[in-house]
């Protein structure tokens, strides 16, 4: 049927139009520092698909999609938990001593790891939760003062408690780490790089979620909350208990951020742990239009431009040109969805009055 | 036929929306210090028609001339500019402003762009006098009741020097008392000079107070007459095209068991007593009707039945379990139906499909879900049924909320409640802003579930409805149940004399 | 979206502004009454010193800034959560223009890069319809982004990084007030009262003294201008007509549309002034404060800002009392380890005393648990003898929090803030 392809179409718009204005931006911008967008971006795609460059996509997507499922989640009900960010930094710190201060057999003591992580992170949402179910707080800014927070509390905490002892001259505050058992061991090593085994733990993530929003009776409470917080409540959506559960969820699966790269390659958490995938998390899951498909699709193109664009600085172009790449795409993605979703609503509203008056008259003929 | 020009003069006035023509070729004349009625029902065009009047909407085709003269407007600054002024039917007001700041809007009294109210006050003041009753002009407007908001709606116009006003269903918020006022105030008005339009839909009012009336129908103006010329069945025709339904009901179907039974709720807001004492029962089979001006309790005793909000005091029993302090959810699975007086706020997820709305306030039960996940196959099926038995109007259960018309949703909300077969169902205005046509069906099924059993509380502004359909009819005033009236034997005045607590019941 | 304020239809207009000028006199005798008494008996003077109170208006001042610039967004209607990467903007362009041109340059070039910022802001939300929170979220991702590319373009190989920028050598004028503070009046060095009465450390008389002192020493010119600011935002909104047109917006725009007033233009010039406060805050930040423009130098001022403006009930004078606040949090934290020890002890005994309030007012649960957490809080204070680094660099956030938590019922935001506006679809 033409009409609903036609829908589908405007639905494309969205993707397109940011790839056309994230490039077109770029090499404007390219150009205006003098340098040659052609060339850039033929190097960027030469060293971006060598093997190693795509499983080093992966691993650095892998995070990058769990963060961005765990704030999509809080998307989807009109909640903004900015504060993934702090909620995996410390689910991190608190999940590594805790695991390098128990000793199980593998699969638990992974799994025992994992269980540490969600409920911190549950637990730091939890605050922002409560306070906007009893405060009427609101969740934006009490996550982003609770991100403040954790960082000092992290910091307080290595520093204090749960550091190992210093060897020699070492610099840098660690926990202790974690025995083997507590450890992935790489899925495969392809090109020269370890292709780290989290990836089927994150894919496993994105259809819980997907299940969870679209095929269950709390997905339909959480969608609708966010729909219509008003017709939600009138259906017996409890809002206190949907904000406080949904924080839970959020900040659990947020926990989870830190795990790849603490089963794969840290072992321990330490001073160097990468920060700043929360916020990533937050561009991929607005990229991602909040759908587990569409926040994988981004987390990988983001990824993959920032693992691409190593390769400018050996050419004397500036790496952060993908900075104005990835903000276009931001921005466009955002703004197209709205004109999109706009132009699509005429169109259904047009597709269902013409059928309707096709069935009006299809029934006064009968009737006559 | 007087030979005078007419002030105001739309002709061939064309203006369609996606999917829908709102206007059609539209002729209209309105001569100088007449009162004019345009009357249609719901969605025949004629709100269409004053927006574009009003400056508020450009149209397809067609001109508008005001004392002669052609004239386009692009937005209601010209119309202002024109003499035209307006007083919607949802009141245009800002609550936090005060009646001052509201008036001024948009024609400030500045020097070199300070505000500079001290004339403005006068006016107010003056114009509000000589028009009715007095205005404070630094009252905060939230705190106003709301017939002296729609004073302040007509200073506004008449602070703006206009010479012809439109009153868009100026009587949906009030009592016969009041509307006896406003139209002393027309009246005065039309004296000074004053042009009127007044659009509604209750056709008694119109007959009563208009010089002249112009009849719409589906975007067409189909006539204009005189009052002394017809009569509101003839008018009502008119309007409608074809035989008016009735909205009466025949035997009685109230048995001796009790489905809910309210005693003594009550209900604070911010200390002061919203609801009151409220005590009722309502029987299978039995429609108990609740009268009364909007903003006397109502919202809040629905809120208290469903669970929305906490009464302060009393008992609610469903089936002879009390409920008081349950959870909506628990309510709903308990039997407990609900159509909410704003269907696209409170009943509809507008962008989602039809299937998921049918959902909306049963999704914990069969056939929407199975433990805890959503049963896409049943609700699809019963969706489809749906659409059969309550002759919704859409191409399938996959359509958006949003795509169907005003009385398909409302049908689809009727609907979706009775097939769930509930044993208390709360109607809170079911057939306001949908067409005729829609309105018939709805009471139809109303009719027809009541005597299957079922037990319906029915709020509603329209008393037609609330005569035609009811059991049992309450009144309620400032929070209490403050009459138990017999549907078949009271007029309309009566009660609206209980609503506005002229006349006080022996008991209730 | 809202803010989540409780029954927010129904708050008693006039009675509550009443009630809240006595409570905010009665909260300010308390904390100067009771801020002096701790002073006296930890012994902690910059608890309340000139030079603490000098520092909590000049760490006061972006806050301000920010929460102006929300509250000019917010009463058209518009939530600017963005303010934080207008911000960032701001230092950037600030510290750039400095550089490149002056001190006066960097502070128009500050204001123009968060306008523009705003501007962005604007096009998505008003004229796209983007949601308010998603575009601001965005802006704030986007700016810092943008910062650090134009650093690396700018600053790198021309005494500065991808992080900083090299440093601004002029600044900005400052004033004294003479005779009261010491101040040069035509080259004449006055006598320093309030300086001599604080040195005295006499009960409340010397900590007024310094507070007063405080407000007078070292004053920038951006200060100043910041500060007259406020009272000057009350008379352009509810004084000026176009005041009133844009507080319209944010009150009922299709009230305001229908009597002609240009709605999607009020919100475009709430949000445009809001950028251009916050790339002032920057400016501020970067030519006042450091010198020197350096990545994360926001710090979350404009989270906190916006704290402020709620906290304020979105009125000038209560994003200032609440800006102040902030600001003494902040300025603690940077001058004394003891003073935020003391602190404690000032948190421990008010909380107590607010919880036994609330019992008196049988409101149970309030009253247990502030009772409970000024218990606790007093006795971290009397186990410990200093505040960890890292807490005393959470004090501002915690205070934030603190204070969102216990004020945010009470509030009252303007009636559509939050929710677009689309010419011709009412939501009624």
């Amino acid at each position: 049927m033409s009409k609903r392809f036609r829908i589908r179409l405007l639905w494309l718009l969205v993707p397109v139009s940011a790839v056309v204005l994230a490039f077109g931006v770029s090499s404007l911008v390219l150009i205006a520092i003098g340098e040659n967008p052609i060339s850039a971006f033929r190097s960027m795609f030469r060293y971006g698909s060598q093997q190693n460059s795509l499983v080093s996509t992966v691993n650095r997507a892998v995070p990058l999609y769990v963060a961005g499922l765990a704030v999509a989640i809080g998307f989807k009900m009109n909640l903004f938990n900015i504060g993934v960010e702090g909620q995996y930094r410390l689910a991190a710190l608190l999940s590594a001593a805790a695991g390098a201060a128990v000793v199980l057999p593998a699969p638990l003591h992974v799994a025992f790891i994992m269980l540490v992580a969600m409920a911190v992170g549950a637990g730091w949402a939890g605050i922002a939760g409560v306070l906007k179910v009893k405060r009427g707080v609101h969740e934006v800014v009490s996550t982003i003062m609770l991100n403040s927070i954790a960082t000092g509390v992290t910091a307080y905490l290595l520093a204090n408690y749960l550091r190992k002892p210093r060897v020699g001259s070492e610099l840098l505050l660690a926990t202790h780490p974690i025995p083997a058992s507590g450890q992935l061991p790489p899925l495969a090593v392809i090109g020269g790089e370890e292709l780290r085994s989290f990836v089927l733990i994150a894919v496993a993530l994105g259809v819980l979620v997907y299940v969870l929003i679209w095929r269950t009776r709390f997905g339909y409470d959480l969608r609708a909350s966010g729909i219509n917080p008003d017709a939600a409540r009138a259906s017996g959506a409890d809002p206190n208990r949907m904000i406080l559960t949904t924080m839970l969820i959020s900040g659990a699966i947020a926990g989870l951020i830190g795990m790849g790269d603490l089963f794969g390659f840290f072992h321990a958490y330490t001073l160097d742990f990468p920060v700043g995938l929360g916020f990533d998390g937050i561009a991929v899951a607005l990229v991602g239009l909040n759908h587990p498909v569409g926040i994988a699709i981004a987390a990988m193109v983001f990824s993959w431009v920032d693992r691409a664009a190593q390769i400018l600085d050996l050419e004397g172009v500036p790496k952060e040109v993908i900075i104005i790449t990835k903000g276009v795409i931001i921005l466009s993605v955002v703004i197209a969805y709205e004109v999109v979703r706009r132009l699509v609503q005429a169109q259904e509203v047009k597709n269902a009055a013409e059928e309707t008056r096709r069935l009006e008259e299809r029934e006064e003929a009968v009737a006559a | 036929m007087a030979e005078r020009a007419p002030t105001v003069e739309l002709k061939g006035i064309t203006k369609t929306f996606p999917g829908v023509v709102a206007n059609d070729d539209v002729n209209l004349a309105v001569f100088p210090a007449e009162i004019h009625a345009v009357v249609g029902e719901n969605g025949a065009g004629k709100s269409t028609l004053m927006k574009i009047l009003y400056g508020m909407l450009r149209p397809d085709g067609g001109t508008i001339r005001v004392d002669g003269r052609v004239v386009r407007f692009r937005s209601p600054k010209d119309a202002i500019a024109a003499g035209i002024g307006m007083v919607h039917q949802h009141f245009m007001l800002a609550a936090n402003f005060t009646v001052l700041e509201n008036v001024v809007l948009g024609s400030e009294p500045a020097r070199a762009g300070a505000l500079d109210f001290v004339g403005a006050r006068a006016r107010i003041r003056e114009l509000s006098e000589t028009h009715g009753a007095p205005l404070d002009p630094d009252r905060v407007t939230e705190d106003l009741a709301v017939g002296e908001r729609q004073r302040v709606e007509i200073v506004k116009v008449l602070y703006r020097g206009a010479r012809i006003l439109i009153l868009d269903e100026p009587t949906s918020v009030l009592v016969p008392q009041e509307v006896e006022e406003l139209f002393r105030n027309l009246r005065e008005l039309k004296g000074h000079g004053v042009t009127i339009i007044f659009i509604s839909h209750k056709l008694d009012e119109v007959l009563e107070i208009a010089d002249s009336i112009t009849v719409v129908r589906d975007g067409h103006a189909v006539a204009t007459v005189k009052p002394e010329d017809v009569t509101a069945r003839q008018l009502a025709e008119l309007m409608v095209g074809s035989e008016l339904p009735t909205p009466e009901t025949r035997e009685s179907t109230v048995t001796e068991e009790v489905v809910l039974s309210v005693r003594g709720l009550g209900v604070r807001v911010e200390g002061r007593r919203v609801l009151e004492e409220a005590n009722f029962d309502i029987h299978r089979g039995e429609i108990v009707g609740i009268a009364g001006v909007e903003g006397n309790g109502q919202r809040q005793l629905v809120e208290a039945l469903m669970g929305l909000r906490k009464p302060d005091e009393g008992i609610i029993e469903l089936a002879g379990v009390d409920v008081t302090l349950w959870p909506t959810r628990a309510r709903r699975e308990g039997g407990l139906g609900y159509i909410p007086e704003d269907r696209q706020g409170r009943g509809l997820l507008l962008p989602s499909p039809l299937w998921e709305n049918t959902m909306l306030g049963h999704q914990t039960i069969d056939p929407f879900s199975r433990g805890p996940w959503v049963n896409r196959g049943g609700a699809h099926r019963r969706t489809e049924e749906l659409i059969r038995e309550y002759n919704v109007m859409t191409p399938g259960p996959d359509t958006s909320a949003l795509a169907l018309s005003g009385g398909n949703q409302q049908k689809l909300i009727v609907g979706r409640e009775m097939i769930a077969e509930p044993k208390v169902l709360i109607a809170a205005q079911p057939t306001r802003g949908i067409d005729v046509g829609a309105q018939a069906a709805v009471w139809e099924q109303i009719r027809r579930a009541r005597a299957a059993g079922l037990a319906l509380l029915l709020i509603s502004a329209d008393l037609e409805e609330l005569i035609g359909l009811s059991d049992t009819l309450y009144v309620i005033f400032r929070g209490r149940l403050v009459a138990k009236v017999d549907p078949a034997t009271v007029t309309p005045e009566e009660l609206g004399s209980y609503m506005t607590g002229a006349r006080e019941a022996a008991s209730a | 979206m809202s803010w989540g304020g409780g029954d927010t239809a129904l708050a008693q207009a006039t009675q509550g502004r009443r009630l809240e000028a006595r409570r905010m006199l009665f909260l300010l005798g308390w904390v100067i009454i009771l801020l002096s008494a701790v002073r006296w008996a930890t012994g902690a003077p910059d608890l309340t010193s000139s030079g603490t109170y000098g520092a909590s208006l000049r760490l006061a001042v972006p806050i301000l800034l920010a929460g102006l610039g929300g509250l000019y967004a917010e009463r058209t209607g518009v939530v600017n959560i963005g303010l934080e990467g207008m911000m960032i903007l701001g230092t950037w362009f600030g510290a750039w223009g400095g550089v490149q041109f002056g001190p006066w340059w960097g502070v128009v070039l500050g204001i123009t890069g968060g306008m523009l910022g705003g501007l962005v802001h604007a096009v998505a939300t008003i004229t796209f319809g983007v949601n308010q929170i998603v575009s601001g979220v965005a802006i704030n991702i986007l700016a810092a982004g943008v910062a650090r590319f134009l650093s690396v373009i700018a600053f790198t190989g021309h005494g500065g990084g991808a992080t900083q920028s090299p440093q601004v050598t002029s600044s900005l004028p400052r004033l004294t007030v003479p005779v009261l503070a010491g101040g040069k009046f035509f080259g004449w060095q006055s006598p320093d009262v309030l300086g001599w009465l604080e040195q005295k450390h006499w009960y409340l008389l010397s900590d007024t003294s310094a507070m007063f002192r405080g407000f007078m020493v070292d004053l920038s010119i951006l200060t100043v201008i910041t500060l007259l600011l406020v009272p000057g935002t009350y008379l352009f909104l509810w004084r000026t007509r176009l005041g009133l047109r844009m507080r319209s917006a944010g009150e009922n725009p299709w009230a305001a549309e229908s009597l002609g007033v240009r709605v999607y233009t009020m919100k475009y010039l709430g949000v445009l002034i809001s950028g251009a406060l916050a790339g002032l805050a920057g400016a501020f930040l970067v030519l006042e404060a450091a010198g020197i423009y350096r990545e994360g130098q926001t710090g979350g001022r404009g989270f906190i800002g916006l704290a402020a403006m709620i906290f304020g009930n979105w009125r000038p004078s209560g994003v200032a009392a609440a800006a102040g606040l902030f600001g003494y949090a902040d300025a603690l934290n940077l001058r004394s380890a003891d003073a935020v020890h003391a602190l404690l002890l000032f948190v421990g005994i008010s909380l107590t005393a607010l919880g036994i309030w609330y019992l008196y007012r049988r409101r149970f649960t309030g009253g247990v648990v502030s009772v409970l957490i000024g218990g606790l809080v007093f006795l971290w204070f009397a186990v410990t003898d200093a505040v960890p680094d890292q807490f005393i660099f959470i004090t501002p956030y915690v205070a934030t929090l603190v204070v969102l938590a216990v004020a945010s019922q009470r509030l009252r935001m303007p009636t559509y803030d939050g929710i677009p506006f689309r010419k011709g679809e009412q939501i009624s």
